[in-house]
């Protein structure tokens, strides 16, 4: 059985933090990740990049429609994470173009943000202050 | 399936992660032509060629990639979609005729010169007039150039959603239109080649004048004028070739390390790259010689004899003049009409050009236009009317929207006190 989660964070709150506070809250999370990958509890996870980068499909009149943004309705509420591997953001709007679930409710597609080099420096200072 | 991340379990110098990589930007073109022809579907297409190269990263693991991997990938691709129908079929009825009818011909396979014809279909089918000029520009650059959703919308920068819905509009009406798959009769082709002409030189000129995105979409431009050269070497296409060559020659003499712009006359042309102007020189006579040329080649043409003179004076301004007024006949435009009076300015002297470019504002032409302000501007300082001249930089100033030009311009404005 899987269980997906969905982190959720105010809008600008990331931004309004010091230095500091980004660096502990990311170095706590990303320490939490790597206790859960230990213990084979990650099974697949993404970040996502803000909401300007998203774009929705949705089913009008027999046909795949779309539109820019994400899909911010309050009558829906995001109810999965899919993580697609695709060649590009085209290829992926392929493929949950034929997604059965689209007829029933609109997805969001996000490209997910790389954070290698965020973790490597978190890593980094992490071992620091241990050493330290 | 990934093509971008490095794999870090190969001990090979190239991971083939890499080498599938640079083979998908070479083939995929082609590939996919041939896959649409046999569909009948670019969606269906693409998607069996994506597991197709999918497929080819688990198959290729140990036996390296095949002596002719394009031939493989076609027919993988094909049975990936027959797959994919019969996965459908059983919850749509309407889908098993078209499984059956794509297995009994799954075993011809498509010849060398049946590729290059689909090839030059998807070009057309890209390109088609029903398109609008921004869906054929993405999709042209995606299903023909083979680059990603996310690498075009970076070059003309914008958002990647914005981007990719071109794309799906542009699909779409090649769906809903039912466009035919083909390469167009001789008597339609001069006028859709010109279509096809017009989205290779929208995206060389998208890559000339941007800053810092600039010389990629230039030289994707010319890849794929070489490509529509070898498949379709009419006249205007080798005209239009070399008019990309002659002007991608004079990218390192044209701006400074600043990026400040350099005019014609001020450039080092020692900068000038040579082969690209022989290239683009012999393609341009080839053209002429047939008699059958068009606009482009006579715009190679004027710029084949900027490229061969050794300064500004020395250069043959008549012979310019008269290629102007053979590309006013064709093509008749205020643009063009300027830039032949800053030739006879070149060629009679500043006061007759002059004359022409006021003639052309007083009739309303241009008037919005900048670079009309500032060609009069520049004869105005030229014959010593000072105050006129400054008139004519801050009203071309007042109307120009790139940076290194609104740079120039303020320059020149400077230099007149």
């Amino acid at each position: 059985m899987k269980y997906i989660c969905l982190g959720y964070i105010e809008p600008g709150k990331f931004q309004g933090m010091t230095e500091d506070e980004r660096h502990a809250m990311l170095d706590a999370c990303f320490e939490y990740d790597d206790h859960l990958r230990a213990n084979h509890h990650f099974a697949a996870g993404e970040a996502l990049q803000p909401p300007e980068s998203a774009l929705t499909l949705y089913w009008k009149n027999g046909k795949v429609a779309t539109t820019d943004g994400p899909y911010a309705e309050t009558k829906e509420q995001l109810g999965g994470i899919l993580v697609l591997e695709a060649r590009d953001l085209n290829h992926a709007i392929q493929l949950i173009s034929q997604h059965p679930g689209l007829r029933y409710g609109p997805w969001e597609i996000r490209p997910a943000a790389d954070l290698n080099e965020m973790v490597r420096e978190s890593e980094l200072r992490r071992k620091k202050s241990s050493e330290g | 399936m990934s093509f971008h991340k490095p794999e870090m379990t190969s001990a090979k110098p190239v991971p083939l992660s890499r080498a599938i990589e640079v083979l998908y930007r070479s083939e995929s073109g082609r590939i996919l032509a041939t896959l649409v022809r046999l569909l009948g579907d670019i969606d269906l297409a693409e998607e069996a060629m994506h597991e197709a190269f999918a497929t080819a990263l688990e198959a290729w693991r140990d036996s390296g990639i095949p002596e002719r991997p394009r031939p493989w990938l076609i027919s993988t691709a094909r049975f990936k979609a027959i797959d994919g129908m019969r996965r459908r079929a059983r919850f749509d009825a309407t889908q098993t005729d078209l499984g059956l009818y794509l297995e009994t011909q799954i075993h011809d396979e498509p010849q060398e010169e049946e590729i290059e014809d689909d090839h030059l279909r998807l070009i057309f089918t890209c390109c088609h007039p029903s398109l609008a000029p921004e869906g054929q520009v993405a999709l042209t650059l995606r299903e023909v150039c083979g680059l990603t959703t996310e690498e075009i919308a970076r070059a003309f920068l914008v958002t990647q959603a914005t981007l990719a819905q071109r794309i799906v509009r542009a699909k779409a009406v090649i769906r809903d239109k039912a466009i035919p798959y083909q390469v167009p009769a001789q008597q339609e082709l001069p006028e859709r080649l010109g279509a096809v002409l017009q989205v290779v030189y929208l995206v060389f000129n998208e890559g000339y004048s941007a800053e810092t995105t600039g010389s990629e979409l230039s030289c994707e431009a010319i890849r794929l004028g070489r490509l529509l050269h070898e498949l379709l070497p009419e006249p205007e296409v080798m005209g239009l070739l070399g008019l990309m060559l002659l002007q991608e020659s004079r990218r390192a003499a044209r701006s400074s390390p600043e990026g400040d712009l350099i005019l014609l006359d001020q450039q080092d042309r020692s900068l000038w790259n040579r082969d690209q102007i022989a290239e683009g020189i012999g393609l341009t006579e080839s053209a002429l010689a047939s008699r059958r040329f068009g606009a482009y080649t006579l715009q190679a043409a004027i710029a084949a004899v900027h490229a061969e003179a050794p300064t500004t004076a020395s250069t043959d301004w008549r012979q310019i003049v008269a290629l102007y007024d053979g590309l006013i006949q064709i093509q008749p435009s205020p643009v063009v009409e300027l830039n032949r009076a800053v030739a006879i300015a070149m060629w009679k002297g500043p006061e007759h050009g002059l004359r022409l470019i006021d003639a052309m504002l007083m009739r309303g032409e241009l008037t919005n236009y900048h670079l009309a302000h500032s060609a009069r501007a520049d004869l105005c300082r030229r014959l010593g009317r000072i105050s006129e001249a400054r008139t004519s930089y801050e009203r071309a100033l007042a109307l120009v929207r790139q940076e290194p030009e609104r740079r120039f311009l303020a320059g020149r404005l400077r230099d007149l006190k």
